[in-house]
């Protein structure tokens, strides 16, 4: 039975409420825009690599508490990242958003993104969730337009 | 005598007078609405705009049709289709009846709002637009009545006029008259808006349109759940609305044409029963409303829609519209005093739809928490992104009423707007 509490669990609630990195950045190398038409979430990203390691990252938008969260917390999970253990993480992240209820996740390299666990028995919430990753992963690969997660 | 003309004659609209209005009542009629949604919630169905539920008797109607009288239309000798064609053809009179239509000729059966609005498009708009004229639309249009239009301006170069609406969701009709130009060559106007409920003057607008020569559509998805709908009285000169909101099935709908107006339309698709004779050389087309309903139609979906109507039409229709009025005067009171709350669209004239957003919380976050308290209601733009641009917010939560619904699922509503107000402020 799916629970309010597996969704928005405490960590979920007070990042979409102090999202962290809420920045604009002047410097950033590469930027891009994701657009939720389903609910009107909209975020930009902000991103500087350099030697292949993200340096810094950072988001400005308007979102439900879960595409927030989700954006913040995953600025927090790459920062610091190469490019190819960013990728990764997307990977294992995709995979327990969109898996079933109760799969075996990575906590080892999820961390605290774990949190998410409970968005995959909220199909409708998957895209919430997804967003800000997938926005990156067009702003790392340099595609500057926008992004939709339709 | 087919089944189906029987079970109609066992429910048509004056074999006596409607038995008061009792909500419990019908809601015997819609099995869905008795369950449980997520453990120990009770279902709690808010988003009738979006669709209503159907009655037994529809469900009934899809399967006596494929059960004791599936067959083409239009075509067969044989006595099946004789009789798919007369419960099809009946069920064109019934809605002609329903919308008080002049003629059975001038309901034309497409697959909902949506494709009607195209068909005119394409049938009035391609045919009589050209570069300069102007459509005039309205601030609070559903996509629907947007796009079509949008898609002319760019083939064409017709131009879109937009009236405007103020702060309560109401449209300002002192503009009006200056947007009526020569050059205008349709006015298309929501009835009962999708995202407020705001009922528009229709009345005035036809007047205020025809004194300057211009054919008006009118969109009535969301009116014809509610209230009756005379298209002659309102002098339309198009009325279009879809079956599934009005208790019928998805896939089917309906334009409502004036006769001259749609005759003088050129046809939407080609092919069968759409054409009186074909040659390689030529084609001459059938007349209406068969010259727009080409292919094997939705058979079963307009039989359907006609047992829907009449279902809906053998109620005490005050009654309903009673029920109706005080259910939304209830639900608005009882959300203004949830701490939070703004009401999106405030007109005095309003039906079946409360749009509101709270404080601190993303419509989509309280979708999902009222979800899991049985409570089901729609979120986000509902397909009418400039109203959402004029209330300068990106999407609001609407609870919309139909007449089943009762007053302690307003009750469950905002005990269960507590329960987000908890998890989130």
């Amino acid at each position: 039975m799916s629970d309010l509490r597996d969704l928005y669990q405490e960590v979920i609630l007070d990042h979409s409420k102090k999202p962290r990195n809420y920045r604009r950045m002047e410097d950033s190398c590469s930027r891009a825009e994701g657009f939720n038409p389903l609910c009107g979430d909209q975020l930009v990203l902000f991103v500087k690599v350099a030697s292949g390691i993200i340096q810094d990252i950072s988001f400005e938008g308007s979102g439900c508490a879960i595409s927030k969260a989700s954006a913040s917390m995953m600025t927090g999970a790459v920062k610091g990242k190469t490019l190819e253990e960013a990728d990764r993480v997307f990977e294992h992240f995709h995979k327990m958003v969109t898996g079933q209820p109760g799969d075996p996740f990575d906590a080892e390299i999820l961390g605290k993104l774990a949190v998410f666990s409970g968005v995959c028995e909220f199909p409708a919430r998957v895209k919430c969730a997804s967003l800000a990753w997938h926005t990156l992963k067009a702003a790392l690969k340099g595609e500057g337009q926008q992004v939709t997660t339709e | 005598m087919s089944t189906l003309a029987k079970a109609s004659a066992a429910t048509a609209p004056g074999a006596g007078p409607a038995a008061p209005f009792d909500v419990e009542r019908v809601r015997r009629d819609f099995p869905i609405l008795d369950q449980e949604i997520h453990h120990g919630k009770h279902l709690v169905y808010l988003d009738n705009a979006a669709t209503s539920q159907k009655p037994q008797v529809v469900m009934d109607a899809l399967g006596r049709y494929y059960g004791a009288d599936n067959a083409n239309v239009h075509r067969g000798v044989h006595r099946l289709s004789e009789r798919a064609t007369e419960a099809y053809e009946g069920a064109r009179r019934r809605i002609r009846q329903f919308l008080n239509a002049g003629e059975d000729r001038e309901i034309v059966f497409v697959r909902g709002t949506t494709e009607a609005i195209n068909l005119v498009a394409h049938g009035w708009g391609r045919r009589f637009f050209k570069a300069g004229d102007r459509v005039v639309v309205s601030e609070m249009e559903h996509h629907s009545n947007i796009v079509p239009w949008q898609m002319l301006r760019d083939e064409l170069g017709i131009e879109l006029a937009v009236i405007p609406m103020d702060d309560e969701g109401q449209l300002e009709l002192e503009g009006l008259e200056e947007l009526l130009t020569a050059r205008t060559k349709l006015v298309s106007v929501v009835h009962v808006s999708n995202a407020l409920g705001t009922v528009n003057p229709v009345e005035r607008i036809v007047q205020l349109a025809h004194a300057r020569g211009v054919p008006v559509l009118l969109d009535g998805a969301q009116a014809v759940p509610h209230i009756g709908v005379d298209v002659r009285a309102l002098d339309a000169d198009f009325y279009v609305f879809s079956g599934h909101k009005l208790f019928g099935p998805t896939g089917i709908g309906v334009l409502y044409g004036k006769a001259e107006r749609l005759e003088a339309m050129q046809p939407y698709q080609g092919g069968g029963d759409m054409i009186r004779s074909v040659t390689f050389e030529k084609t001459t087309y059938n007349v209406i409303p068969y010259k727009f309903e080409a292919g094997t139609p939705h058979i079963s979906g307009a039989i359907a829609l006609g047992e829907a109507i009449e279902w809906f039409r053998a109620l005490d229709l005050a009654g309903v519209e009673a029920h109706e009025r005080a259910l939304l005067e209830l639900a608005t009171r009882k959300l203004r005093e949830v701490p939070g709350v703004r009401i999106i669209g405030t007109a005095r004239e309003k039906l079946g739809v409360v749009s509101f957003v709270m404080e601190g919380v993303h419509p989509h976050d309280i979708g999902t928490v009222l979800d899991l308290e049985g409570v089901a209601i729609r979120t986000g733009h509902h397909c009418a992104q400039p109203v959402m641009q004029h209330f300068k917010v990106p999407a609001t939560a609407r609870a919309s009423f139909a007449l089943y619904n009762t007053a302690s699922e307003i009750d469950a509503l905002v005990a269960a707007l507590a329960k987000v107000r908890e998890v989130f402020c």
